[in-house]
C-alpha cells in the first residue's frame, strides 16, 4: 500500500481558531479520500503561531531553527500541502507570507496545494483567488481548482450554508487526494550531495 | 595549523557610547591589529573588500602592502577579494605585485560580494553572481599561469597575448581559498581545482557547515586532488573573551544587540550554542574551538577569528589580539593531538615553491 504524507499550514492565532477548525476538517476529508484510493495516510500538522519567533528569526539571520528546519523538511517531503489563512487586510496574514518566503526554493514545484482561507464576512472569499493563487502560482505549485473559503455564516447560523462548507470541503478534498494519487513521492534534491559539475559551469550551465 | 584574524573594516558606532571612529582611524587602527597580530605569533591576517559604507577595505592589496612593510612573517590575506565584479586582469597584476613587495607572504580568499548594488556600480549584473566567480577565475589562473594568454569570454573583453605583470614571484601563484556561505557550485569549483575552501563558520549554524565543508571534500577527492581529508578547508569564527566568561557576556551584549547581522534576531546565548560566535573565558573559547573539527568533518587547516568589528573600541580589539595570541597556543598543542600525518597543513609560497623544488 503506497503511504502518502499530507502536510497541513495553518496560520491561525486565536485559541480556538476557526482557520485551525478548517485546515482539521479539510484533513480529515482528505485523510478519508486518500484512503478510499487505496494509501496510507500520515498527516504533519504546522501551526504557524508556534514558529512566529523563529521565523522571523530566520528572516534576520537567514538560516532556520533546528525547529523550524524540521517543518521545512517535512513541507518538502509532503505528498501534498494544505495551506490555509485567515484574511488580513484583503490578503493572507503576514506569518503565513514569511512562511512560504523562507521556504527553499522550488520544493513546491509540482506539488498538489489545497489553499483555504478564513474571513470575517464572506465577501473576503476573493483572497483565495486574488491573493493565495498568485502566491501558489508563482512558487509553481499545483495550486488546485478549488478553494475554499469559510465566511462566520458557514460554521452554522443556516442549514444551507453549513452544508455548502461541507461539500466544498469534500469536493477539495477530493480533488487534492486525486493529484496526490497520481503523482509519485517527491523526491527532495539536496544541492549539498548533487552539486552541478564543474565542466558544466564552466561551460556556462 | 594556521591561525589568524580576519576582518571586514565595519565604520561602526559603538552602542555603548555612541562614539563612531572616521574612517581614518579605523584604517589606522586595522594596520595597528595586523601588526599586533603577528607580535602575538598570529599567522595569517586578512581584510575584506567592500565598496560601500560603513565597510572600509576598498582597496585591500594597498592596506596589505603597507602590512607587509610592518611586518616580517605574517600571511597576508583576504576576505574577501571580489571575483564577481573586479576585472580578473586587474585581480592577477595586483596580488602578484603585493607578492612580490611581501617576499611571498600573501595568498587570497575569493567571494562574491555583500550587497546588490555592488554589482551594477561595476558594470555587472548580479544574476550572473555564480557565471561570473566561474569564468573570472578561470581566467585569472591562466593568467598567474601563462606568460602569453589569448582569451575570450562573456564577461570581459578578449585578450591577445597579452602577459600580465609582475609574474607571479618565483612563478608560483598565490594559493587560493574560495569563501562561501551556502553555494554548492563554489565549494565545487574550490573542489575542481584543488584550492582551499573557507566557511565563515559564524554566519550559519554547524550542521550547514558540516554540509558545505562535506560536499567540498567529497568533490575534492572526486577531482582527483587527494583523499578528502586531505582537502584544504578554513573556518572563521567571532570572538569576544574575558578572564570571567560572565564578564565577557555582559560586555558584549550590546554590541551583538545592535549588530546589523544579528540584533533583534535569536539571542546571544541561542546564537552561541548554534554557530562559531565565541563569547566567554579563554578556556571555554580553546573548548569550542577544539570542537570545530566536528564542523569541519576533520583536522583543518586555517582558523581565523573576527576580533574587530561592530564598533569595539581600538583598546578593547588590541586587547583581544593579545588574549588571542595567549589561547592560540594552547590551540595549535591541542590540534596536534591526534591529527594524522598525512592531513597536509595550508600550503605558502614557502611550501609551494618547495614541493615544486622537489619534483623530479
Amino acid at each position: 500500500m503506497t503511504r502518502r504524507l499530507i502536510a497541513v499550514v495553518s496560520a491561525g492565532l486565536r485559541q480556538p481558531s476557526s482557520t485551525l477548525l478548517l485546515a482539521e476538517r479539510l484533513t480529515a476529508a482528505t485523510r478519508a479520500a486518500l484512503e478510499r484510493l487505496g494509501a496510507e495516510v500520515d498527516v504533519e500538522s504546522v501551526e504557524l503561531r508556534d514558529h512566529g519567533h523563529h521565523l522571523l528569526n530566520n528572516m534576520i539571520t537567514g538560516y532556520p531553527s533546528e525547529k523550524l528546519r524540521r517543518v521545512l523538511d517535512t513541507v518538502a517531503r509532503a505528498d501534498g500541502l494544505i495551506a490555509v489563512t485567515p484574511t488580513f487586510s484583503a490578503s493572507y496574514s503576514g506569518l503565513f507570507k514569511m512562511f512560504f518566503d523562507v521556504l527553499d526554493e522550488g520544493v513546491l514545484e509540482d506539488k498538489p496545494v489545497l489553499m483555504a482561507a478564513t474571513g470575517g464576512t464572506a465577501r473576503h472569499s476573493l483572497v483565495l483567488d486574488h491573493e493565495m493563487r498568485p502566491l501558489f502560482s508563482y512558487l509553481r505549485a499545483a495550486v488546485l481548482t478549488t478553494g475554499v473559503f469559510a465566511a462566520p455564516e458557514d460554521w452554522g447560523s443556516g442549514q444551507a450554508s453549513a452544508v455548502s462548507l461541507a461539500r466544498r470541503t469534500e469536493r477539495a478534498a477530493g480533488e487534492l487526494a486525486r493529484e496526490v494519487n497520481r503523482r509519485d513521492t517527491p523526491v527532495v534534491e539536496d544541492p549539498y550531495m548533487s552539486p552541478t559539475p564543474f565542466e558544466d559551469l564552466l561551460a556556462g550551465g | 595549523m594556521q591561525f589568524g584574524i580576519f576582518g571586514v573594516g565595519d565604520v561602526a558606532v559603538d552602542p555603548t557610547t555612541g562614539r563612531q571612529d572616521t574612517e581614518y582611524d579605523r584604517i589606522k587602527a586595522v594596520l595597528e591589529y595586523a601588526e599586533s597580530a603577528e607580535q602575538v605569533g598570529l599567522d595569517v591576517f586578512a581584510i575584506g573588500e567592500h565598496h560601500n559604507p560603513p565597510f572600509m577595505p576598498s582597496s585591500p592589496t594597498t592596506l596589505l602592502g603597507h602590512v607587509a612593510a610592518r611586518t616580517n612573517r605574517i600571511v597576508l590575506s583576504t576576505s574577501t577579494t571580489l571575483i564577481t565584479t573586479n576585472d580578473p586582469v586587474k585581480i592577477a597584476e595586483d596580488y602578484a605585485m603585493l607578492q612580490h613587495v611581501a617576499d611571498g607572504r600573501v595568498d587570497l580568499m575569493m567571494g562574491r560580494g555583500n550587497t546588490g548594488p555592488v554589482y551594477p556600480w561595476f558594470g555587472k549584473d548580479i544574476r550572473d553572481g555564480i557565471a561570473l566567480a566561474v569564468e573570472n577565475y578561470a581566467l585569472l589562473r591562466r593568467l598567474w599561469r601563462e606568460d602569453a594568454v589569448d582569451w575570450e569570454g562573456r564577461f570581459r573583453t578578449p585578450l591577445r597575448s597579452f602577459t600580465s605583470t609582475p609574474r607571479p614571484l618565483d612563478g608560483i601563484p598565490p594559493f587560493v581559498w574560495h569563501g562561501s556561505i551556502r553555494s554548492p557550485e563554489i565549494a565545487e569549483q574550490a573542489a575542481y581545482y584543488g584550492d582551499g575552501f573557507f566557511q565563515n563558520n559564524v554566519l550559519w549554524p554547524k550542521e550547514h557547515v558540516q554540509r558545505m565543508v562535506g560536499l567540498y571534500r567529497s568533490r575534492y577527492e572526486h577531482h582527483g586532488h587527494g583523499p578528502a581529508d586531505q582537502a584544504i578547508v578554513g573556518l572563521g569564527a567571532q570572538l569576544f573573551m574575558r578572564a570571567n566568561s560572565q564578564d565577557a557576556i555582559r560586555e558584549f551584549r550590546p554590541y551583538f544587540d545592535h549588530s546589523p547581522a544579528w540584533g533583534n534576531g535569536p539571542s546571544l546565548e541561542e546564537t552561541t550554542a548554534r554557530t562559531a560566535l565565541l563569547v566567554g573565558s579563554p578556556q571555554q573559547v580553546v573548548e569550542r574551538v577544539l570542537e570545530f573539527r566536528e564542523h569541519a568533518e576533520g583536522d583543518y587547516q586555517r582558523q581565523l577569528f573576527a576580533v574587530d568589528a561592530l564598533g569595539l573600541p581600538r583598546g578593547t580589539v588590541l586587547q583581544q589580539i593579545e588574549m588571542l595570541g595567549e589561547v592560540v597556543q594552547v590551540l595549535r598543542k591541542e590540534f596536534e593531538v591526534g591529527r594524522p600525518a598525512r592531513v597536509p597543513e595550508a600550503p605558502t609560497h614557502a611550501s609551494l615553491k618547495a614541493a615544486r623544488e622537489s619534483r623530479p
